[in-house]
């Protein structure tokens, strides 16, 4: 046991000690956040010019109806469409918006200024421009658009689900992100860490040390010492993940909630521009909805589900990385024997974010949440939306029982391909090396 | 020190070993022969308990092995590497301490080593910044730092320069001066000469020939003499021996002759003395690489 500490040591400590560990460990988290930061702050400057439209409406239809918006106002100069082009061409931020008179007729509309308009600027103009015309043509049809605001019904439905501690908010939105998250990360991790395991082994292999290794501890020693070190090494990065994206979210979300009051009060302000108000009021309610929701999913829960399932998985798993880096040497031949590792783990994957999310106490969920080889990606996809403790029960046993027995017939196969060379080998050859005694 | 007794090892279809038995002597370098796929490296395993027979049994001080005995076993692989990556006096210490050594301990000894190498300042460099041959010298130290009772080299001179390989043969010799049992297996058979006491030869899975040097070199003399003279004996009929060859040197002729049956090498001389004087005489011994030849041809 002592000479397995010692190997899970050097295979922990020569991957930690390496720069490149470091490197993602900060990367990846600061990366997402980064991303995030940026969309917001893109999305903040945008909205920071004001806009000045000049409206030339030949047609008449439009005449002082436009409805000033936050950083977008019309006025309507009483020049010529020239004379209001060489004004335009002096100020930044200043358009001039040009119906022409047959307007009714063909729907022409210009947008000329020093600059390019930006999509959600046109659209804006685009959607005022057709409200008017429908009011106006409501107006001439008899109908009061008063009346017809209050047909318009909103309908928003909130999903309850009944639990011990009473009705609870059924998140669905957030209950698929997580559950998403989380096997979307196990998906990732088998592949990588497994490989990991799987190039260790053709590392010693090559470098012909494993033979030297072996006279010391036993190939299963060596084995388990490997995965468990590596296996070690994945849970640091998670954690390490976790520790600093909660710390750097943590600072993102005190200056987005800065920001969120300053948009706040110029909403107070802009009262008149109802329409436009409305729309984001109700945007803010979705998003708190959102984290209200992912409040009541129990989080403690999830992150020990998690790291159940990674490290059963992952043993699962990457004992067969082993034993296919034990049969080759190099990673180029890997290729032949990897394809029922991957298959099923891209099958559950698959399946999981079709299937499994959709519906998430069907029979098929529910096959593939207990079967060993699948049940580590799909059950991270059921664990947000409640699963039964007997279904969570079996599904870590047979898990548990499912790694014992792959690792015993990768040790099998490992014992005997690490001291063979040169030789192509088959599945037969590997069926044989397993039946091989002591 | 180690018995083996009645070995078998069978892969698949091939059987590796054929109840193959030997003992090997408390302070003898026991040389380990055959050609390639004979079953030395099968043997070689099973003795580190890489592998275990499918029958037999093998003794380390007259106690069955376990694997309480890894630690008193120090191995040298034929085919044999490092961690590319790691530092070399990391790599020592780990190496011993899989072998049972504490890190202080072994610290110590590596460092002893070290001194002893004159490699002092290769402590944090990386395998992949030696050659082979410093690789080589590295991974001997490696072997012997815990101060096993029984060293197994397999091929240790393979990647030495001739400088290095005596380098390697004097520690050799005095690890096992100092009373550690040494089974050498190679190829190159004037090392054998040079090193081993006793000789075990495996062909086809099957122990050929086991005995010490000296017994076997004399059991494959076949009388057969080299004998310098002033005259060439091409033309003269001898009673005692036959004439095998004849090569003519400046001021003798070397004559290559064997006994006749019956005759000793007293009588051949007297029947040689009237004929011509005498320069040289020398029994032609074989080596160990003719009787390996010859035994694993025949």
């Amino acid at each position: 046991m002592n000479k397995v500490l010692l190997i899970i040591q050097r295979e922990y400590l020569s991957r930690v000690k390496k720069k490149s560990f470091l490197l993602l460990t900060f990367l990846v988290p600061s990366l997402f956040i980064g991303m995030y930061v940026a969309i917001f702050f893109i999305y903040k400057h945008n909205d920071d010019n004001a806009k000045r439209f000049h409206v030339i409406d030949e047609s008449g239809i439009f005449q002082n109806q436009f409805k000033d918006q936050k950083n977008l106002s019309f006025d309507y100069p009483q020049h010529s469409y020239g004379e209001a082009k060489k004004t335009a061409r002096k100020h930044k931020d200043v358009f001039i918006l040009h119906i022409s008179p047959d307007f009714e007729k063909t729907g022409n509309v210009e947008i000329i200024g020093e600059k390019k308009p930006g999509i959600a600027l046109l659209s804006d103009v685009e959607n005022q421009m057709e409200d008017i015309l429908r009011n106006k043509k409501l107006l001439a049809a008899g109908i009061d658009t008063a009346v017809l605001n209050n047909t318009k019904s909103k309908v928003n439905i909130n999903a309850k689900q009944l639990t011990d501690e009473g009705e609870k908010d059924a998140s669905v939105g957030a209950t698929y992100a997580v559950g998403f998250l989380g096997a979307f990360l196990i998906y990732l991790a088998l592949f990588i860490y497994g490989a990991q395991v799987m190039r260790g082994v053709i590392e010693e292999k090559t470098s012909r040390i494993v033979e030297v290794i072996v006279s010391s501890v036993k190939p299963f020693q060596l084995m388990l010492g490997k995965i468990l070190g590596i296996g070690a090494v994945g849970l640091t990065q998670f954690l390490l993940w976790i520790l600093l994206s909660t710390g750097l979210s943590a600072i993102g979300t005190n200056m987005l909630s800065s920001g969120d009051k300053d948009a706040v009060k110029t909403e107070l302000k802009d009262t008149k521009n109802d329409l436009k108000a409305e729309t984001s009021v109700q945007k803010g309610d979705a998003a708190k909805q959102f984290f209200k929701a992912a409040e009541t999913i129990n989080f403690t829960f999830i992150i020990s589900t998690f790291i159940f399932y990674f490290i059963g998985g992952y043993l699962l798993y990457s004992a067969l990385f082993a034993a296919v880096g034990s049969a080759v040497d190099s990673e180029t031949e890997t290729q032949q024997f990897m394809l029922p590792i991957t298959l099923p783990l891209i099958f559950t994957f698959i399946l999981g974010m079709n299937v499994v999310v959709n519906n998430p106490d069907s029979s098929l969920s529910f096959w593939l949440s207990v079967i060993p080889f699948t049940s580590p990606i799909a059950m991270m996809i059921r664990i947000p939306f409640g699963v039964p403790d007997w279904q969570l029960a079996l599904s870590a046993i047979l898990l548990i029982a499912g790694f014992v027995f792959t690792t015993w017939v990768a040790s099998r196969i490992y014992r005997v391909g690490i001291l063979m060379h040169g030789k192509k080998i088959t599945y037969k050859e590997l069926a044989k090396w397993f039946s091989y005694k002591e | 020190m180690l018995s083996i007794k009645n070995i078998v090892k069978e892969y698949a279809k091939h059987r590796a070993l054929d109840d193959v038995s030997m003992e090997i002597e408390q302070g003898t370098i026991f040389g380990l022969l055959g050609p390639n796929g004979a079953g030395k490296t099968s043997l070689i395993r099973i003795i580190n308990q890489i592998t275990a027979p499918d029958s037999g049994e093998i003794f380390f001080n007259g106690e069955k092995l376990a694997p309480k005995h890894i630690s008193k076993i120090g191995y040298l692989p034929e085919e044999r590497g490092l961690y590319k990556k790691m530092e070399i006096g990391e790599q020592m210490l780990y190496l011993a301490q899989l072998k049972g050594l504490s890190r202080a301990e072994a610290t110590k000894r590596i460092k002893f080593w070290f001194e002893k190498m004159e490699i002092q300042s290769w402590w944090k460099k990386k395998v992949e910044d030696l050659s082979k041959g410093m690789q080589q010298k590295v991974q001997f130290i490696a072997t012997v730092l815990h101060q096993p009772d029984l060293i197994i080299l397999d091929e240790p001179f393979s990647g030495f320069d001739p400088v290095n390989a005596a380098v390697i043969k004097d520690e050799i010799l005095e690890l096992n001066k100092n009373g550690a049992t040494i089974i050498f297996s190679t190829h190159r058979m004037e090392s054998v000469e040079e090193l081993c006491q006793h000789i075990a030869l495996i062909h086809k899975s099957h122990k050929i020939l086991d005995g010490s040097l000296k017994s076997i070199k004399n059991a494959y003399r076949n009388n057969t003499f080299k004998v310098g003279l002033a005259h060439d004996l091409s033309d003269v009929t001898l009673q005692t021996a036959y004439l095998l060859a004849s090569q003519e040197n400046d001021e003798q002729t070397v004559h290559t002759l064997k006994l006749k049956e019956g005759f000793a090498v007293n009588n051949l001389l007297q029947e040689l003395i009237p004929i011509s004087s005498i320069s040289s005489l020398e029994e032609v011994i074989p080596s160990v690489n003719e009787i390996f030849i010859k035994t694993v041809k025949d």
